[in-house]
């Protein structure tokens, strides 16, 4: 894609552009548009039955976007005028009814900041995001598109909108790591504050719309979505609110997700204030909205919590003294350390000692230990009693929650398992995947970051790079090889 | 349930008082155990980490559970002695993959870690306590052997290390060695008299005789390597079982071999636990800064047992003693414990029976320490104390069932015999910092003392210097004093540890649990009593 900002430069760029293409491709068409610098993506909900009536069930802004696909949808959009909707409904009425459309469809614009809009495309089908619109209308779609083809008839007015409803989407992706997908088994997933799944909510709450459960195996053949939790408030600052407080508060356990990042545009002010556009997360990328909720001391703080929880669950399932105190020793040496790997790959190392007055950190965490058991450790943090959540599933994986967000931690063995020792400048496969070829040979000389091969994952290509300059010594992968994260594929050897 | 009500007036000043004595001494007895724990020194320290090796306790805790307890035995051996606090080894119980198991580790940071009589006897009676509760023995190896200016008082007791190892293999007591650095000339021996051992590449070394020696006895060019490195020993000799890449993978190994050794502890297991209704922090205030005072031992109990329950036996007879029943982190015990000082004839005969009863029953027996002695005096001599002793005695030394003892207090005379002190093997014994121990009080020994010379003087017609009298008193009495205490005690290795109050309930639970690991079986062949 090309930008031509002066009309001087297009016969150029296009030239240009048709070249790349026919390399590509090997086909030289190209389209011009007009370019949208900060467009909307507004659509309008068509529902048509075979009887002449045609609606327009209301309009959803679909703005929130990462690589052109949508993350957060709502209903009605905001901050359009009534003169402008009306032209959005009117104009998606006609395109439909010019089509002879019948059942579920969805007409979709491009708005300009200037007020103006393009059409982009038409869905001749129910979408992901039909839920907001079900809820602000009441009505269910799904049902309505096997009415309609049964023969029902619609009546002649859509109902009207009530309140306002937002749905975020939660995929198994790092947003941090370029969307990079993720994968491993779901071990819980609940969203505590839900009050329907799959369906309307009977009043303004959280509705869950969600195809996996504890057990579910998320890997990369398929779109890396779990979940679509949609929230239905009075207006869109409730709405907002509470879908951002669902979101925050849900167990969400397995493989990471772009669960945070939805948090934090939910209630940035630039979304609260209405200001939604396709390139949000790039205009306000700066604002950290990739960091996770709980990041720094919350993230050793919950690595404390687990370590407490771990330490009161060995004492429950020891074979002998188990009611002794954790730790317990008559000349205290040193502390009890349990060492865990961040999702981002860091190393946390937290110790207690313990003490007639129970455990206390050693590791300077400035907290009040209050509580303690497997799956629930209590701490005071600045005068405010914090619980977290602690829950240990084999893999090993710990994830702790609280209020200052979850936190996904893997805790370390004490003792490296000799199985698993690798050649130091082994390159490893970063995620499971299948390699799409190679570049590289056992005996080249290679640059630090040089592609050695890529991994193919979730459609995309991953290229796998050397970590410093030096020689391949071994390819362990080949083209075609399916292979599982953590994998051998080279191992480079680091020259001086 | 019976709960023991407590009637400590904690808001006394004679509670104050003794809770500020209590701290006072637990400071001297904390400094002490600073020493210890320090090892070396920073130096030492410094130069042993700098080889990229773990101290004595950390390779301990590495070894261990993770979150589990670990009770340090004898932290205080060689107090007092030319050898520094600690006695250059580590030795404890801990649990390694479940299993309840004794540690011996050197510490290379105190003189190589070489052996010096203390050393000697604090391994042996850690070695004393696996075999006695068939704990499997771990022992840490790094030591340059025998200390040699002191070699006379070890060489030939010492000897009984390597006995030792053998017989407890022979009686299916797991014997474990990991060799962390040199364990050579009689050293040796210890890898080569356990069931497994486990060396760490170009770390270990174990030899009788290293190149020099080889030279002069039989002119051989040799290296350590060759002699007694890891690797020989695991593809050339066979002395070592397992080859381990580094001091932590020594360890992992450690533990896997204990958790295939498949131990079953012989005796019950513990019921539920409940904690004691008053908090364990009353029990520093419990004894009173004077030793002279009496305090009623239920308030330590009531402290210590589970859910302060006490069922007490023969509470109206001998009520200078009280006997009775009650669990300890789940386990069943009789508690023995004086209450006014003295032992008459008739908290004598009580005990007496107490005890062939909770053989009756394989009740482990807990003695809680504070007495003066057995009464004297004509109408008690007449009355029969020595028979009355005796019988305790005579019950206490052939009892079967596990002893532990605490000395809270005084424990004097053949008081201290009756209540089950060091000489009649309790499987564990531990002191409070308030404690005593001698064959009487100072003041009543310096008192003795005088008496005999004024006599002597008197029989010889000699004159007696009251002047002198007095300086010799109080010679005897400090000297008797020093002696008395548990830091002189336990530099002696005649206990296992000087412990805090507030520690004697998991002190006890960790130890009725580690005598849990034997049968717990009482007996009914008591000697003779002379009723």
């Amino acid at each position: 894609m090309r930008v031509v900002r002066d009309l001087a430069g297009l016969a150029g760029e296009t030239e240009a552009a048709r070249s790349e293409a026919a390399a590509a491709f090997g086909d030289p068409t190209v389209f011009c548009e007009r370019y949208v610098e900060q467009g909307r993506h507004i659509e309008v909900q068509v529902l048509a039955d075979n009887h002449g009536t045609m609606w327009a069930v209301g309009d959803r802004d679909c703005s929130i976007q990462r690589r052109h696909q949508k993350i957060i949808e709502e209903a009605p959009a905001p901050g359009i005028g009534a003169a402008a909707r009306e032209r959005l409904h009117d104009a998606a009425r006609r395109l439909a009814g010019a089509l002879g459309y019948s059942g579920a469809g969805t007409v979709e614009f491009l708005l300009d900041a200037d007020g103006t809009f393009s059409f982009l495309e038409m869905n001749t089908r129910l979408q992901v995001e039909h839920p907001v619109t079900e809820c602000v209308t009441g009505l269910d779609l799904v049902e309505w598109q096997l009415r309609i083809a049964e023969g029902a008839a619609l009546p002649d007015e859509p109902p009207a909108a009530r309140g306002h409803a937002i749905e975020a989407r939660i995929y198994a992706e790092d947003p941090e790591r370029d969307w990079r997908p993720q994968s491993g088994d779901i071990a819980a997933f609940d969203v505590p504050d839900r009050v329907a799944e799959h369906t309307n909510p009977a009043g303004y709450g959280v509705r869950v719309d969600s195809g996996v459960e504890p057990g579910t195996a998320v890997g990369t053949d398929y779109d890396p979505m779990l979940a679509k939790v949609i929230a239905w408030g009075r207006d869109r600052p409730d709405a907002a609110r509470r879908l951002a407080a669902a979101l925050a508060g849900a167990r969400l356990h397995g493989p990471g997700s772009n669960r945070d990042l939805l948090v934090r545009v939910l209630r940035h002010p630039a979304f609260v204030a209405g200001g939604v556009h396709t390139g949000f997360l790039a205009e306000h990328w700066a604002d950290g909205l990739a960091r996770p909720l709980a990041a720094g001391p919350a993230e050793r703080l919950s690595a404390l919590a687990a370590a407490l929880a771990e330490a009161a669950g060995n004492r429950e399932r020891a074979p002998v003294l188990s009611s002794l105190p954790p730790g317990w020793r008559n000349l205290p040496s040193q502390p009890q350390y349990k060492r865990y790997r961040t999702a981002r790959g860091e190393e946390l190392e937290v110790g207690y000692r313990t003490t007639r007055a129970g455990p206390v950190p050693a590791t300077g965490e400035d907290v009040r230990v209050h509580r303690v058991r497997p799956d629930e450790v209590h701490l005071e943090v600045d005068g405010v009693r914090r619980t977290f959540a602690v829950a240990r599933y084999s893999g090993p994986l710990t994830c702790v929650d609280s209020a200052l967000g979850a936190v996904a931690l893997t805790p370390l063995p004490r003792f490296a398992d000799p199985e698993a020792y690798v050649a130091p400048g082994s390159v490893l496969a970063p995620m499971p995947g299948t390699v799409a070829r190679v570049a590289a040979a056992s005996g080249d000389r290679v640059r630090a970051g040089q592609a050695l091969m890529w991994l193919e994952a979730m459609k995309m290509e991953h290229p796998i790079t050397a970590p410093a300059a030096g020689v391949v010594t071994e390819v362990a992968a080949r083209a075609g090889q399916r292979v599982d994260s953590g994998a051998v594929l080279a191992v480079v050897e680091e020259e001086n | 349930m019976t709960v023991l009500r407590s009637r400590l007036d904690t808001a006394s000043p004679q509670f104050a008082a003794g809770r500020e004595a209590m701290l006072a001494k637990l400071a001297e007895i904390g400094a002490e155990h600073e020493k210890a724990l320090a090892g070396g020194g920073p130096g030492y320290v410094d130069r042993h980490r700098s080889r990229g090796k773990l101290l004595a306790r950390e390779r301990i805790e590495l070894l261990l559970d993770p979150d589990s307890p670990f009770l340090e035995l004898s932290p205080l051996a060689a107090w007092g002695s030319d050898y520094p606090v600690g006695a250059s080894v580590v030795t404890g119980v801990g649990v390694v993959e479940g299993t309840e198991c004794v540690v011996v580790a050197n510490d290379p940071t105190v003189r190589g870690g070489a052996t010096n009589p203390w050393s000697g006897k604090k391994t042996l009676r850690a070695l004393e306590i696996a075999e006695q509760n068939r704990m499997p023995l771990i022992n840490l190896v790094e030591s340059g052997g025998a200390d040699l200016p002191s070699q006379k008082e070890i060489f030939i007791p010492g000897g009984r290390l390597f006995r030792d190892l053998t017989r407890f293999s022979a009686a299916g007591i797991p014997t474990l060695a990991l060799v962390f650095g040199n364990s050579t000339a009689g050293g040796a021996y210890v890898p080569g008299m356990c069931d497994h051992v486990v060396m760490i590449r170009e770390r270990s070394k174990v030899f009788l005789g290293g190149p020099p020696l080889v030279k002069v006895a039989t002119g051989e060019e040799s290296d350590d390597e060759s002699l007694g490195g890891a690797e020989m020993h695991a593809r050339v000799s066979g002395l070592a079982d397992h080859l381990a890449e580094d001091e932590h993978d020594a360890i992992r190994i450690g533990r896997r071999i204990v958790a295939r050794l498949n131990r079953r502890k012989a005796g019950p297991a513990p019921a539920a636990v409940a904690e004691p209704a008053y908090d364990a922090e009353e029990l520093l205030g419990v004894v009173p800064s004077d030793l002279k005072s009496p305090f009623d031992p239920r308030e330590v109990i009531t402290r210590v047992v589970d859910g302060s329950d006490l069922d007490e036996f023969k509470p109206g007879y001998g009520t200078s003693l009280v006997t009775g029943w009650a669990r300890l982190h789940g386990y069943p015990v009789g508690l023995l414990a004086n209450a006014q000082g003295v032992l008459f004839s008739e908290e004598s005969q009580k005990a007496a029976q107490f005890i062939q009863l909770a053989n009756r029953a394989d009740t482990p027996l807990v003695f809680l320490h504070n007495t003066t002695g057995y009464m004297v005096g004509r109408d008690y001599e007449q009355g029969g104390i020595i028979k009355h002793g005796s019988m305790m005695i005579n019950a206490v030394s052939n009892s079967r069932v596990p002893h532990l003892s605490v000395l809270l207090g005084a424990s004097y005379g053949a008081g201290h015999y009756g209540m089950c002190g060091r000489a009649y093997d309790p499987r564990f014994l531990f002191a409070w910092p308030s404690a005593r121990s001698a064959v009487m009080g100072a003041e009543q020994l310096a008192g003795v003392l005088s008496i005999v010379a004024r006599e002597s003087a008197a029989a010889k017609g000699r004159d007696y210097s009251e002047e002198e009298d007095a300086a010799m008193r109080e010679m005897v009495r400090n000297q008797i004093e020093a002696e008395s205490l548990p830091l002189f005690l336990s530099g002696r290795v005649y206990d296992d540890g000087v412990i805090d109050p507030r520690d004697t309930r998991t002190v006890l639970g960790f130890c009725l649990s580690a005598v849990h690991n034997a049968p717990v079986r009482g007996t009914d062949g008591f000697g003779v009593f002379r009723t």
